[in-house]
């Protein structure tokens, strides 16, 4: 019994210390979606020599060293010419991508837009002095100064390339071709359970972009502001699609492994996943359909803690120049951002192929963008449901 | 030093006090203190947009945890194939370690040990991509079952099979362990006493099997209840506890809330130990 006590009391004074330790620490301010502001963090003001290394977070293929292929190396160059050695993490999911710029070890990243402002009001990122970066002059004018890289015209990193979440199918057992989103949400689709979809919150904009074309009495006007109403229309949208759902990827070669095996036939896809599909010998197409799509732009941004700043704006310039960026695009399957990458790819008609310079093609394209309390699109009448929201809805719509 | 030695040996509780003190603080900093962590921060929250972490007591992780349907249904969903994979272990691993314990020579038992074992040297990982690709459309189990979509497939079924699989090893070494004690003569003498098969199995195996049962079952079903990977790998859509821990601390970045869900296997696993304890399970951990 005596023993038993003892054990009781240990136990309350850790939690009490832990207690004692969690009121005491690093205050949050907890200032809340409703007041919003940006961290005041300087820019750099000049790079100075590489300090030898820099930690960089990245979507898997965005960092060749030519180790994956020995013809695909942009990395080797870079560290040979600025005595950087370039350390590499690749993150699955832009989730991932912001929970590792939190720990404060990584110097770059290549964040999409369901990530960047995340970053930026959350004090990770620091803005960028695009004055220090000689190939940002080369980027397309239509990629600068977006919702998703930049605050008050401040841009808060260098835009890397982008691209659509197409619909992808194999040929041999969908007929006929689909042309519209409406083959996912299609409740007698005749290939239920065998329907695919990205696993994550920001899915939910997919509904959103198709019930922005198919229910235009809910206004929505874009995907990544909705209100309650609208909000619960794409949730509903999504749990009914749950039944025609066999598995949701997120991590790409699980999705090539599904298509390959026959497991998924329909659903979203990336373009390099279609390519490494096809290159496995799958049956498949990818199509962008009519009503849209979301899709990416990503950018690299830099840590608002890093340790190695000269080495990190080395790097965001050496990515988007254009043997580099050029390398990039060819390889994930993206259009590059900068202009003069079209003339270098070894496929002629990647820009082409990619609609880099189309900007009537991305105008159907949405972008990730995070979601917040102040509605992106503008309107000021009703609150928005925050990514906190769409994350516990993901949860209920997967039930 | 040596009058440090002397000192020590004319104060043995002293002694003593040196000797658990290393174990003692092991045991409260690094297991209960971090069981400590995840109650405190369960009660606390995260701003929604910057993902900074609010320290200011609050229930409503835990409302939302009992008021969210989904919750009960993940929850109850992790229990059966908790329960699943248990009750499918213990009716495999029994015949088996009988077999190695009290029918095998000394000579075979040897190497059935290390056959059971082997399977654990392989990373989890690997072993539950290889389920992935048998169980895949026309994989290697449909077509043993006579062609494409005739197997299970992704999804509950497939998560219980492969758990089971792969914690098949921790249920059959306790009940082996158990059977060992068990000496032949307590067989032979029951058998002499006129007891047949079956009273000599009630009698004399029982007594024994049971306790080691819920001590394998303590593995296979806090494993079950805990795992994501398996379920991410070949349950489809399937979501199971571990997934929301993992969703929420990935994807929404709110620890916090992942504590609050994380609290529920632990309760679970409270009580079934205190369920068991009575048995004589926990001796034969």
């Amino acid at each position: 019994m005596p023993n038993r006590r003892w054990m009781t009391a240990m136990l309350a004074v850790g939690v009490l210390t832990l207690a004692a330790c969690g009121g005491g620490g690093e205050e949050s301010t907890g200032s809340g979606p409703g007041g919003l502001e940006v961290p005041k963090i300087d820019k750099a003001t000049a790079v100075g020599a590489g300090e030898g290394q820099v930690n960089i977070v990245s979507w898997a293929g965005y960092v060749e060293d030519g180790s994956t292929d020995k013809s695909v190396d942009w990395v080797t160059g870079f560290e040979s010419e600025t005595g950087c050695q370039v350390n590499n993490k690749i993150a699955g999911t832009s989730d991932e991508m912001v929970a590792l710029m939190k720990t404060g070890e990584y110097d770059v990243v290549s964040a999409s837009g369901d990530a960047s402002l995340r970053l930026i009001y959350g004090g990770d990122v620091a803005p960028v002095n695009t004055d220090l970066i000689s190939n940002y002059k080369d980027v397309f004018e239509g990629l600068k100064n977006k919702q998703w890289n930049s605050v008050d015209g401040q841009p808060y990193g260098v835009p890397h390339g982008r691209g659509a979440n197409l619909l992808m199918y194999r040929t041999d057992t969908v007929t006929p071709a689909p042309t519209s989103w409406s083959a996912v949400f299609d409740a007698n689709s005749p290939y239920k359970g065998k329907v695919t979809a990205y696993d994550s919150p920001i899915y939910i904009a997919d509904a959103a972009l198709y019930l922005m074309k198919t229910k235009p009495e809910l206004n929505i006007t874009n995907p990544y502001a909705l209100d309650d109403t609208q909000f619960q229309a794409a949730v509903d949208l999504l749990k009914a699609q749950n039944e025609l759902i066999g598995e949701y990827w997120s991590d790409y070669t699980k999705e090539v492994q599904a298509f390959k095996a026959g497991n998924s036939v329909l659903g979203t896809t990336w373009q390099v996943i279609t390519n490494l599909t096809k290159a496995d010998g799958a049956p498949v197409e990818a199509i962008l359909p009519t009503e849209g799509a979301t899709g990416w732009s990503d950018t690299w941004m830099v840590s608002s803690s890093s340790k190695n700043p000269n080495c990190a704006y080395l790097w965001m310039n050496h990515i988007i120049s254009p043997e580099a960026n050029a390398g990039v695009a060819e390889w994930f399957g993206e259009a590059p951002s900068n202009k003069l990458s079209c003339a270098l790819t070894k496929d002629k008609d990647h820009c082409a192929t990619f609609h880099a310079e189309d900007e009537a093609y991305f105008d159907q394209v949405w972008y990730w963008t995070t979601p917040l309390a102040q509605c992106v699109d503008g309107r000021t009448d009703v609150t928005c449901k925050d990514y906190a929201a769409w994350t516990q809805a993901w949860t209920t719509i997967k039930g | 030093m040596s009058s440090l030695g002397s000192y020590l040996h004319r104060n043995p509780r002293l002694r003593l006090a040196g000797l658990l003190s290393a174990p003692l603080l092991w045991l409260v900093v690094a297991y209960l203190g971090a069981l400590a962590v995840l109650l405190v921060s369960a009660f606390w929250t995260v701003n929604g947009f910057t993902g900074e972490v609010v320290r200011e007591f609050s229930l409503q992780n835990f409302r939302t945890l009992v008021t969210e349907e989904v919750y009960r249904a993940v929850t109850l969903r992790s229990l059966g194939v908790a329960a699943s994979v248990t009750a499918i272990c213990v009716v495999i691993a029994t015949p088996m370690a009988f077999f190695m314990a009290k029918v095998a020579s000394a000579k075979y038992r040897h190497w059935l040990v290390i056959a059971i074992l082997t399977p654990l040297w392989a990373s989890y990982l690997v072993k539950a991509y290889a389920w992935r690709i048998l169980l895949a459309n026309g994989g290697p189990i449909d077509t043993l079952l006579g062609g494409p979509g005739n197997g299970p497939g992704y999804g509950l079924f497939a998560t219980v099979l492969v758990l089971s699989y792969l914690w098949l090893p921790y249920m059959i070494l306790p009940i082996y362990a158990g059977l060992e004690r068990l000496p032949d003569s307590m067989l032979e003498a029951s058998a002499d006493l006129g007891a047949r098969a079956g009273r000599t199995f009630r009698a004399v195996v029982l007594p024994i099997l049971i306790p080691s049962v819920i001590a394998g079952s303590i593995f296979t079903f806090s494993l079950s209840l805990g795992d994501y990977i398996t379920v991410q790998i070949v349950g489809g859509k399937t979501q199971m506890i571990g997934n929301l821990v993992y969703a929420n601390i990935g994807a929404a970045n709110n620890l916090p809330f992942a504590a609050a869900i994380a609290t529920v296997p632990v309760v679970i696993m409270v009580i079934y130990l205190v369920a068991v304890r009575r048995s004589g399970a926990l001796e034969e951990l």
